[in-house]
């Protein structure tokens, strides 16, 4: 966890340098010898570019499958019951150290995927994955609050102002993150294994979630668009793409001084993918400087490709915005998740299963 | 009758054959390995393993079972409405003298099934949402001051079964009533019975099977909804639908969906019974 901190502390020192005039940037270039193949791609919702998926098929004379999920755990079951077919799956660091484990990934084969070289060196080799054997960064981001400005105009720096709001909520069907919150306030490593501990923080969040109306599929961001929840519990691209898109001010997005939750999702490839070569391929793809500033523009998460930042391809928004790039201070209060081992995630499940039933009493 | 029909009359098991080994093999089968599932523990990933173990069952009906009276109260609550709403309706329906006034009435109750449950399902959390429509009109009209939370609450996921399976309960009633005699109802009033006693003694009674086929065919799938609570239903209108589904997706506790399963399924079969020995009733 240390490590990551570190990491992204020193990750933070790159930005100010990252204007760098545009350079002249050759288009991607697909390898000969795909045309008329199949990729299946396993993301998270709104985490990809209108026209990443296009761009690649027609590059490479490929057809690609395209399917969603909402939470790690939800993945997690679907490879773990069998892989029902997919080649690229998006798993967060804790999960793509679980999965290593399990044997459910397949190793990469670094000469197919040149444009490693693009990723922040910082990014590689983490603690979940430490000769970057099965996975290479996506995007990283954190877990705070998306709120009504109209609702909250001084904002939310805080927890409490979550667990008080006297209106409806959203929480985010994240379980170490959610648990991890209340471990911080009960004075926890957040990765606690201690059934005594995580039961506590089960506990904890039932009482303060007395305003939550749904615990949502990371799907937050609709609520509030839609004026169902004043709050939503989410990762910070979901929050800033409806700001994005309404090109107003309803919407805003903090950390709260606590501490959260700071995340890498990781591009790996599944056991028994059907496609591994074109995977891979795609990974190559993904880690272009153009496709990955493409991607960040669109999503609005942070870019872990130092080319894309360094071409000046992405937006001084995107770079400049607080919310995708926390200033140090924040950076220091984050936690990460890791793999707490097979004991720690049944009870975690149980904790989990029992706060959804008591929630609604 | 020829010889060829009668003696398809007399053997003609082969004609249930295709659907007994369809059931067999894809319904019987797979219950029974359910059923053995959820007595075993969960291994690392939530797949089942050996020991065999009652702590499944311990666990559905220690706190899952808050959920699972839920479920049942909600489910009986749909059937309730359900009737109240579809028995006059499938009485006026049924008693339309011209047929295609019957049939055309038919269609639209069938009409809804055209367009996808998913999309109508979501389309009332347009509807009952703090800024949807239904609180837009109540505050426009001055009735409400401030809007009311309809979304996410055990009403939404009541209004929403109700909604979806209505005309399970209208279509079977609508037979029963079509096929009743009407002579029945002047004898009952030429031997001094009221309106109330005429509907209650001989009414009733009479299209009690297509009252009974209606409430199996609500009540069951109302107990075990799933898209219903998970759309409408937020934290307040879980249902034990979305803590099975759960178990075989973020929980990763097969075994443990396995045993809410089978519990869920008693339940059902508990109130089939009800419904065969109901109707064996009536018959006899």
């Amino acid at each position: 966890m240390k490590k990551v901190l570190l990491l992204l502390s020193a990750l933070l020192l790159l930005v100010p340098g990252a204007f760098a005039q545009e350079m002249e940037h050759e288009p991607w270039a697909c390898p000969e010898g795909y045309e008329g193949q199949t990729l299946s791609i396993f993301n998270w919702s709104t985490y990809i570019a209108e026209d990443t998926v296009p761009n690649f098929e027609a590059a490479c004379g490929v057809t690609v499958n395209y399917d969603i999920y909402e939470s790690n755990e939800a993945m997690l079951a679907r490879i773990r019951q069998g892989n029902p077919g997919y080649d690229i799956i998006v798993p967060s660091g804790g999960t793509v150290q679980r999965m290593a484990e399990e044997m459910l990934l397949i190793p990469l084969d670094m000469a197919m995927i040149p444009n490693a070289a693009n990723v922040i060196p910082d990014l590689l080799g983490a603690a979940y994955d430490p000769d970057n054997m099965y996975s290479l960064p996506y995007q990283w981001g954190t877990v705070g609050v998306g709120y009504r400005t109209e609702v909250f105009p001084d904002g939310i720096n805080s927890w409490d102002q979550v667990w008080e709001h006297d209106g409806p909520v959203a929480w985010l069907d994240d379980r170490q993150t959610m648990l991890g919150i209340a471990h911080l306030f009960l004075d926890n490593d957040p990765n606690t294994t201690d059934a005594d501990e995580i039961n506590a923080a089960r506990d904890y969040l039932i009482e303060k979630g007395g305003n939550v109306v749904t615990v949502a599929a990371d799907d937050g961001q609709v609520l509030l668009e839609r004026g169902d929840v004043d709050i939503a519990i989410e990762y910070n691209g979901d929050i800033l793409q409806i700001s994005w898109d309404c090109e107003c001010d309803d919407y805003a997005y903090a950390i709260p001084e606590e501490g959260s939750n700071v995340w890498i999702d990781n591009l790996s490839i599944p056991v028994d993918a059907p496609n591994p070569e074109l995977a891979m391929v795609f990974i190559d793809y993904i880690l272009d400087a153009k496709v990955g500033a493409d991607l960040t523009n669109y999503i609005w998460y942070a870019s872990p490709n130092q080319a894309s930042i360094e071409s000046g391809y992405i937006d001084e928004d995107i770079l400049n915005d607080p919310a995708i790039f926390p200033p140090a201070e924040q950076v220091a209060k984050l936690f990460a998740v890791i793999d707490v081992g097979a004991e720690a995630e049944e009870l975690i499940n149980n904790a989990w299963d029992e706060l959804l039933i008591f929630l609604g009493q | 009758m020829s010889s060829r029909w009668r003696r398809i009359r007399e053997t003609g098991f082969f004609l249930a054959l295709p659907t007994t080994a369809w059931l067999a093999l894809f319904f019987v089968l797979p219950l029974a390995i359910v059923l053995f599932v959820s007595f075993m523990s969960r291994g690392r990933g939530g797949v089942a393993e050996l020991p065999f173990t009652l702590e499944h069952y311990q666990r559905s009906f220690g706190i899952f079972s808050i959920i699972l009276w839920r479920s049942i109260r909600l489910a009986a609550l749909t059937t309730v409405i359900c009737l109240l709403l579809g028995y006059p309706l499938a009485f006026f329906i049924s008693t339309r003298r011209r047929r295609l006034a019957r049939h055309i009435s038919l269609f639209l109750v069938i009409l809804p099934f055209w367009t996808n449950f998913l999309i109508r399902t979501y389309s009332w959390r347009i509807l009952l949402g703090e800024a949807g429509l239904i609180n837009g009109f109540l505050l426009h009209l001055g009735l409400i001051g401030e809007p009311l939370s309809l979304l996410n609450t055990q009403f939404a996921v009541l209004i929403g079964l109700v909604y979806g399976f209505l005309p399970f309960m209208v279509l079977p009633i609508y037979a029963s009533v079509e096929r009743f005699n009407f002579r029945y109802v002047d004898a009952a009033q030429d031997l001094g019975a009221n309106d109330a006693r005429t509907f209650l003694r001989v009414v009733l009674p009479l299209t009690m099977p297509g009252v009974l086929a209606g409430c199996a065919l609500v009540f069951i799938p109302s107990v075990g909804a799933f898209v219903t609570p998970d759309l409408l239903g937020g934290t307040k209108g879980l249902m034990i639908g979305n803590l099975i589904n759960n178990q075989f997706g973020g929980s990763g506790n097969m075994p443990l969906g396995s045993a809410l399963s089978i519990v869920m399924m008693a339940v059902v079969m508990l109130s089939l019974l009800v419904y065969v020995f109901g109707n064996r009733r009536e018959r006899g």
